[in-house]
């Protein structure tokens, strides 16, 4: 009882006193946010893009920018037309687009198989970890020369590539899914009279499944690069190549129209796949 | 006498004693304890941290191979397997991808029953213990104590007769956990299982069970079983009957015993 007089009287807190913290310098509210309208943003989108396009064509008419080496607007337009109608276009598309798919779905599928397979022993997991973090900070497109050498001028190099470079991504991301499982989740399926290949279907496979998805839109883009990459070393078809072969020739309005299509081809790519991940993980939490 | 306890108890702990080797000398986290459980009896095992308490039961579960002694279930020496006792634990631990229905036939698909009459066999059961409704929806639809009614429900449908609690209740507010202990009493009762409960609160271990093990630490240990002898069905008035009372008060006397380093010391 004493013991609690004395703290009592030895440290008086006062807690009402103004030096307990000190008080607001200003009146403060929060800050309003007001969100513009749809149709008011779409608006201003379209509007950058036609002003920007309509200054570069001015630019290059009126000699502001050397057309030469940066084309305009409306060269640009004419050699669109002229790449569809010339024929060279579908097939070229077809090509990037075949490989850089092919690509994808190949990496994607091995590199996922390759990191659920880490679970299943963790010596095995350790021994290929380095070689793993090797490969993964290895500058792949250098090999590519190599790559090319191996597998041929043909679709197969690109593709080659192209699972090069999507497939340790998911190994990876896959392997983090592996690690992220929980204990006391697999013990108790063991406790439930689980075999091991029941846990790796009915617990592994589910769980890592969100981290393969997570990476699709990813791999999308590493898919294309590779392709592209392929292309520009060595091949006879492909948006890569015209670009390339554009550029060599000083065809500028060309390069541009290359990209212009490999830039739309990207998109789609990137929508469908993200429809793809939106289909997967409606797919899970049903 | 030993082993006439040996086969008329349905789990029997044998000497068992665990000691982990720590870079600071071997530690003992069990001393060898000897507990026979009778078929059909609920006991509890209470004590403070470090006590044992979760390491017995991960032997049970035969997760840990204990460093001596044996686990014996219906006279069959069980110890370091697998899959011979149905465990539940403070979390739910249901698949969020799977729904209610499919969560609780879990345990009967692993034994190899196929999904389809693994479900017509549970459907009934959810149906009857309060789960009516909820078959289809998924775990993270549901409120907590919900989702520990689902585990509860696929521990006890797993298969095998005897089942560990580890804190199941833990998570929970005085009026849900009162409720879950009812329920729990409830499906016990009909699915006379044997059952060890882990629990850190007093009156849920006497409430529940045959019999309370109060647990001590250093090394951890039972340092006394206590029976309960309230009679079936409980009631909740009978928490205020003087032999459980008497019982608490004998349960806190030795749990107290453990927060006194001069008690320990004598």
């Amino acid at each position: 009882m004493t013991a609690q007089d004395t703290s009592h009287a030895g440290a008086p807190l006062d807690l009402a006193s103004p030096a307990a913290a000190p008080p607001a310098k200003e009146i403060r509210r929060l800050p309003v946010r007001k969100d513009w309208p749809l149709g008011f943003i779409i608006a201003i989108q379209v509007g950058i893009l036609v002003v920007a396009v309509a200054l570069w064509q001015a630019g290059a008419d009126h000699g502001w920018i050397d057309g030469f080496f940066w084309s305009k607007p409306s060269d640009v337009y004419a050699t669109l037309i002229k790449f569809f109608a010339g024929g060279d276009a579908w097939t070229d598309i077809e090509y990037t687009f075949g490989s850089t798919i092919l690509g994808f779905f190949l990496g994607t599928a091995a590199g996922s198989l390759f990191g659920l397979s880490f679970w299943w022993s963790r010596n095995y997991a350790a021994v290929a970890q380095p070689y793993m973090i090797c490969f993964h900070s290895l500058p792949k497109l250098a090999l590519a020369p190599l790559v090319i050498l191996i597998f041929g001028l043909g679709l197969a190099s690109k593709v080659a590539i192209a699972t090069a470079l999507t497939i340790i991504v998911s190994a990876l991301t896959t392997y983090a899914g592996v690690k992220a499982l929980d204990a006391d989740q697999e013990r108790l399926f063991y406790s439930l009279g689980a075999s091991r290949m029941q846990v790796f279907r009915k617990l592994v496979v589910p769980y890592c499944l969100p981290w393969i998805i997570s990476v699709l839109r990813v791999n999308i883009g590493l898919a294309l690069t590779g392709a592209i990459v392929g292309e520009f070393i060595a091949s006879q078809h492909g948006l890569g190549r015209a670009i390339l072969y554009a550029g060599n020739t000083y065809d500028i309005a060309l390069v541009w129209v290359a990209a212009l299509v490999l830039s739309t081809l990207a998109v789609l790519m990137y929508a469908a796949v993200s429809w793809l991940e939106h289909i997967l993980r409606k797919g899970i939490k049903q | 006498m030993v082993a006439a306890m040996e086969t008329a108890a349905k789990l029997h702990l044998d000497q068992v004693s665990m000691t982990f080797n720590t870079p600071a000398g071997p530690l003992v986290a069990l001393a060898p304890t000897t507990l026979a459980v009778v078929p059909g009896r609920l006991i509890s095992l209470i004590g403070p941290r470090g006590c044992g308490k979760s390491t017995i039961f991960n032997i049970l579960a035969g997760v840990l191979r204990p460093t001596a002694g044996r686990v014996v279930i219906d006279g069959v020496d069980s110890t370091g397997i697998t899959g011979r006792v149905g465990y539940m634990l403070k979390r739910d631990l249901l698949l969020p991808w799977r729904s209610v229905l499919d969560n609780v036939v879990l345990g009967m698909e692993a034994r190899g029953l196929s999904l389809r009459e693994a479900r017509h066999r549970a459907l009934p059961l959810l149906r009857r213990y309060g789960l009516a409704g909820f078959e289809n929806l998924h775990p993270n639809a549901l409120s907590g104590d919900m989702r520990q009614r689902v585990a509860l429900l696929r521990t006890l449908l797993c298969g095998t007769d005897v089942i560990l609690l580890d804190e199941p209740f833990a998570a929970f507010d005085a009026e849900t956990k009162l409720a879950m202990q009812d329920w729990l009493l409830d499906l016990w009762a009909d699915f006379g299982k044997t059952a060890l409960f882990v629990t850190r609160d007093v009156d849920e271990a006497i409430y529940l069970s045959d019999e309370v093990c109060v647990m001590a630490t250093g090394p951890g240990r039972i340092a006394e079983t206590i029976a309960v002898p309230i009679a079936r069905p409980r009631q909740r008035h009978d928490v205020l009957a003087p032999e459980f009372i008497a019982i608490k008060e004998r349960c806190l006397e030795l749990l107290a015993v453990d927060h006194n380093p001069v008690g320990e010391a004598a």
